[in-house]
């Protein structure tokens, strides 16, 4: 296969080794060393995709990270897609398959180009939000197809199968960007010892000078670069991180850097080999050496494919080999672009003028195009490409002083290239990225970086500083004083002289005008991405947005994936002047993380599938896994939620399970209710002092329920505490607050009761615990503990005792959630199992059945015990439970909570409380969370008492039973109130008892 | 990210090892059944928002569980000093 535009020679391609790849559904054909866009260019691919507004044609204008136009899905299969991909920064391989994200139905016939066509001119900026935000519920309608036809990349429909991971890192020393700057500051950090990390986001290390052609100490320039990277790789303080894009500077000298590891190898990375990795690095200083970017020149119909960058054609002639042309019209306001325009003539290819807006300007580069035979057309500009699918001529017409008119008449050269220079814009995405503004310089016409509070240090391009000699001294120093700075004992290295013509003024230029004002000329782009014109910024302007930020937000510049970093100086440049002010006048530009798009891979890395949250397992885990079932996750702990047999619905296991228990005998895995031990002589003052209710006088071998409140006087946990020794208890936490309560507990402690010699642990995992509840428990403790007296005078109701179960040696606490008679037993975790299993062994008798968190909601909510968070929200005080007996107001310490709770609003009437709900159709279950009114047919929005807070069917009381929080509903037992459903139904329900079973407790007290 | 230095374990640690808690330096009324619910409710609920520095409590939760105090300042986030608990800031809005 033939490449039309491949030069025969030159470039850091491998012609030895040729590779396939598939555009578009066709078959090309490149080198190792080419990006994809590179060989497309090579291989004549002048469409890239379709613009997002307007729908025109757009090819490639970049060569690196500012790309705006080709933006590509690559992936051969469904599982390996990579949306928005920049051809210009991905590395070519043999099989590659990428297809345009724009264009529909398809590229080269495009709906959204014949409405652009036809309507163009009824697509003002703010056009989707004028058109498609009204009525309000159209967006959704409209979306789909304005992102379809606009050209953004797709997910994958399948599970990516590569995989992702992250590196902490610490570095004295990160250099970004390995240009010529960034080199040289490596150079000097390296040699000091200092920790050095080298990133830069191309495949090969040295940035302009991969595609320069000047002599560096008498030697190629990338000689020069190769003799610095065998330095570097060779110290084993220093790590080179090619590939890799430093994409976030956050605060505190924390950086992020996106390694693509194996994009450049295959469609899937190979076996064992993460594909992309996030660097997370902490570094000491910084050096940011990220050069600057070229700005294109916006004149009209400058979107049209065969409109470039001129160092990007440098950039694809020196490095590549690969001229997108034959004959190239270069449009320039510097010196610098001039190089271009030898490189193409040097390549053999047609230069048919440099124009140059300039008119006042000679110097070497002139005398060279002079000596070599190139027309310079001085004080001229190129008011517009001509050509419908790509360009075929440039239309140029001399310009006044200030380049702000066209002074004369106008004639077309014929081409099919037009390079463009406006000058540099430096970098300084990374440098704003902590909040640091950047500063307009009228020397460099550029915004470079401005003060920041990082340890950070600039050096080369990205302060404006564009001569290489410069650059690479400023590098050298600055990696020096980086280095010295981290404390290391560093000198900046020596760099070679480069013999280089000095370089006229460049002219202050962004757009160039045409002979119709820019509301009727052809269109000028300054984003080429979001489709925004020089009309549009002067109309947004017109329509009163004085603030470059109002005008991005109106015209949507630079909120494109490349964030403008074409096109926003040029747009604001055109603010500027539509305001008759200066640009930093108008506003500065600020960047926000992440410099260029990052994969969701990268991000997750391996925190994903199992490992995207830490899991919790009790001791008898497996058992419950073994017996089918089925898992709830409370906070991290993966609890069973309801057993299953075979056949049976959720809600038939539930009936099974809440009957066996209160006919004979259920089993709950308790394990994950927090525990925490407290020891020390005020232990006792302490607890008190949280709680709410009495705990002096609690004895040894006592247990008590405790309600604990924040200062507000709400509820926020509860649980039963145990009294071990006189200065030892062991609390207990609802299964998702036991961390919470925890540092809630050193919060106090430590802040404001320090006097207090009390001590604190988790001691959560270290018991097992296991919950038998109903008639025969006692029976079937006593089968395997002989060394505690269960009798039921002596081993009491809210009684703890030390003894042995199952061979054991086992805490047995006798308290209960269900209000059966209950023990729960606690055994070292290790053991749990054993015991568990010793459990079942006796147990099938009895026909112990083992219950879930979901029968156990129902079998407390029968007897209306409340969960913390559930029947409680933060805005509930113990009172509002109709828990008042947790209260003991007359301590000697002002208990927290307690000021709280007796606030002029905590004490009103009217307040919402809680109670207990029976539908008058004992069948329907009320949803939780539905909202109860007095009248259902009052007009909306109606006046509404309070929600449903817990919701079951009770197979013992064969019907349904609720409770909920009602305003004033302790005072309004018996009433009837509504619940009116989303669904349309009014639901009839009866304020009763929270206690829907067993009110005296006689089945706990046996 | 911020990177802190716990005045007690003495190392710079990453903010994932830490919770802030709030402002610092708040003290519980002494006697809060004294209170007016007006000095009750400017305990419980009103915190300074300053535009500069500011002292916070934080807590080395996944570290040695110790509460200390940061000086930090809310424009720029540059922590300016860490100190133990019962200590006072020696960097201040005055200072």
């Amino acid at each position: 296969m033939t490449q039309p535009n491949r030069l025969n020679s030159g470039g850091r391609i491998d012609r030895d080794q040729p590779m396939q790849f598939e555009f578009n559904g066709r078959r090309y054909s490149g080198f190792q060393g080419d990006t994809l866009a590179s060989a497309m260019l090579a291989n004549g691919v002048d469409l890239v995709g379709r613009s997002f507004k307007y729908g025109r044609r757009r090819g490639i204008v970049a060569a690196g990270a500012e790309e705006p136009n080709a933006i590509l899905q690559l992936g051969a299969t469904e599982a390996t897609q990579v949306p928005n991909v920049r051809a210009t920064q991905q590395e070519l391989f043999d099989g590659l398959v990428a297809q345009p994200t724009s264009g529909w139905p398809s590229l080269n016939t495009d709906a959204l180009g014949m409405v652009g066509k036809v309507f163009g001119s009824l697509l003002p900026p703010g056009f989707y939000y004028k058109t498609f935000m009204f009525p309000r519920f159209g967006w959704k309608l409209y979306e789909k197809y304005i992102r379809k036809a606009a050209g953004f990349g797709r997910s994958p429909r399948a599970e990516d199968v590569d995989q992702y991971d992250h590196l902490n890192q610490h570095a004295d020393v990160l250099i970004v960007g390995a240009g010529a700057a960034g080199l040289a500051a490596a150079l000097s950090a390296a040699r000091s010892g200092a920790r050095v990390i080298l990133a830069d986001e191309q495949s090969e290390m040295g940035g302009s000078l991969l595609h320069s052609r000047d002599l560096m100490g008498g030697k190629p320039a990338t000689q020069w670069v190769a003799d610095t990277l065998a330095e570097l790789a060779g110290r084993d303080n220093v790590l080179l991180l090619p590939r890799s894009t430093v994409n976030g500077y956050h605060d505190h000298n924390f950086l992020t850097i996106h390694e693509r590891r194996t994009d450049h190898i295959a469609d899937r990375a190979p076996e064992g080999m993460s594909r992309q990795r996030l660097h997370r690095v902490r570094a000491r200083w910084v050096v940011l050496a990220t050069g600057a970017h070229e700005r294109p020149l916006v004149f009209a119909n400058n979107d049209l494919p065969g409109c470039m960058l001129a160092s990007a054609v440098s950039t694809y002639l020196n490095r590549y080999a690969v001229a997108p042309g034959n004959k190239l019209v270069l449009m320039t306001a510097n010196d610098y672009a001039y190089r271009t325009a030898f490189d193409w003539q040097d390549a053999g290819r047609d230069v048919v003028a440099i124009v140059d807006s300039r008119a006042d300007v000679s110097g070497h580069y002139q005398e060279e195009a002079k000596r070599r035979g190139i027309a310079v057309l001085l004080g001229h500009g190129v008011i517009e490409a001509r050509g419908s699918k790509k360009v075929t001529g440039a239309v140029v017409a001399s310009l006044n002083a200030d380049g702000s008119a066209v002074a004369g008449a106008s004639r077309t050269l014929s081409c099919d290239l037009i390079a463009s220079s406006g000058g540099w814009s430096p970098v300084v995405h990374l440098s704003a990225h902590t909040g640091s503004r950047p500063v307009w310089n009228d020397d460099v016409l550029g915004f470079v970086p401005g003060e920041t509070l990082q340890q950070m240090k600039t050096a080369g391009a990205v302060k404006g500083s564009y001569d290489l000699v410069a650059c690479l001294r400023d590098g050298a120093e600055q990696g020096a004083e980086a280095a010295k700075l981290a404390g290391f004992d560093a000198t900046p290295a020596t760099t070679p002289e480069v013999d280089s013509w000095p370089e006229a003024k460049a002219m202050a230029l962004y757009s160039i005008p045409h002979t119709q004002p820019n509301s009727r000329a052809p269109k000028q782009f300054v984003d080429l991405q979001n489709d925004v014109t020089a009309a549009a910024i002067e109309l947004a302007t017109r329509e009163g947005f004085e603030s470059i930020e109002h005008v991005k937000r109106y015209t949507a510049m630079g909120f494109g994936t490349d964030q403008g970093k074409l096109g926003n100086i040029n747009g604001m440049a055109i603010a500027a002047k539509s305001l008759g002010q200066s640009i930093p006048d108008t506003g500065t530009t600020i960047f926000r993380p992440n410099y260029t798009p990052v994969t969701f891979g990268a991000v997750v890395g391996r925190h994903c599938g199992e490992l995207f949250e830490p899991e919790r397992y009790t001791a008898m885990h497996d058992w419950h896994v073994q017996h089918g079932a089925e898992f709830e996750n409370v906070g991290q702990w993966k609890r069973p939620w309801y057993y299953p047999k075979a056949g049976e619905t959720m809600q038939q296991a539930l009936d099974r399970e809440c009957l066996a228990t209160r006919e004979s005998i259920g089993i709950l895995d308790a394990s994950t209710l927090g525990k925490i031990d407290i020891q020390g002589k005020d232990a006792r003052e302490f607890i008190g002092r949280i709680y709410t209710n009495a705990w002096a006088k609690l004895a040894v071998g006592k247990c008590r329920y405790g309600l604990m409140c924040h200062e507000d006087g709400m509820v926020f946990d509860d649980g039963v505490t145990s009294c071990l020794g006189e200065n030892h208890f062991l609390m207990t936490t609802t299964t998702g607050g036991a961390a919470g309560v925890l540092e809630w507990l050193e919060l106090y402690h430590q802040t404001e009761w320090p006097e207090l010699e009390v001590f604190m642990n988790t001691v959560t995992d270290h018991w097992a615990t296991m919950t038998i509840a109903g008639p025969n428990a006692r029976k079937l403790l006593a089968e395997l503990c002989d060394d505690i007296d269960l009798d039921k005078d002596s081993f009491k109701f809210m009684d703890w005792r030390q003894g042995t179960v199952a061979g054991v040696p086992a805490r047995v606490f006798r308290i209960s959630f269900t209000g059966e008679l209950s023990y729960e037993i606690n055994v070292q975790a290790n053991y749990g199992l054993h015991v568990w299993e010793k459990l079942f062994e006796h147990g099938e008798k009895y026909n112990l059945t083992p219950y879930g968190t979901e029968s156990m909601h129902i079998l407390r909510a029968e007897k209306g015990f409340i969960i913390a968070g559930q029947d409680t929200d933060g805005s509930v005080h113990p009172y509002d439970l109709n828990h008042g007996w947790a209260v003991k107001e007359d301590k000697p310490f002002s208990f927290i909570g307690k000021r709280g709770m007796k606030r002029e609003d905590c004490v009103r009437e009217g307040r919402k409380q809680l109670v207990g709900l029976k539908t008058k159709d004992p069948k329907v279950v009320l949803p939780e969370g539905a909202q109860a009114v007095d009248d259902p047919k009052q007009p909306l929005p109606m006046a509404m008492l309070g929600h449903v807070t817990s919701s079951y069917y009770s197979a013992n009381l064969g019907r349904s039973i609720a409770m909920g929080l009602i305003k004033d509903g302790l005072n309004r037992n018996g009433d009837t109130i509504y619940y009116p459903l989303s669904n349309g139904q009014v639901v009839e329900a009866e304020i009763c008892s929270t206690i829907f079973l067993d009110p005296k407790g006689d089945r706990q007290n046996v | 990210m911020f990177y802190i230095h716990c005045p007690y374990c003495d190392e710079h640690r990453e903010e994932e090892e830490f919770h802030a808690k709030g402002q610092a330096h708040i003290a519980r009324p002494l006697d809060p059944d004294a209170c007016t619910d007006e000095e009750w409710g400017n305990f419980l609920y009103f915190r300074a928002n300053p535009r500069g520095i500011h002292h916070e409590l934080w807590v080395h939760a996944a570290g040695c569980r110790k509460f200390f105090n940061i000086t930090r300042d809310t424009q720029t986030y540059a922590i300016l000093e860490t100190y133990r608990l019962g200590e006072q800031p020696s960097v201040t809005s005055q200072s």
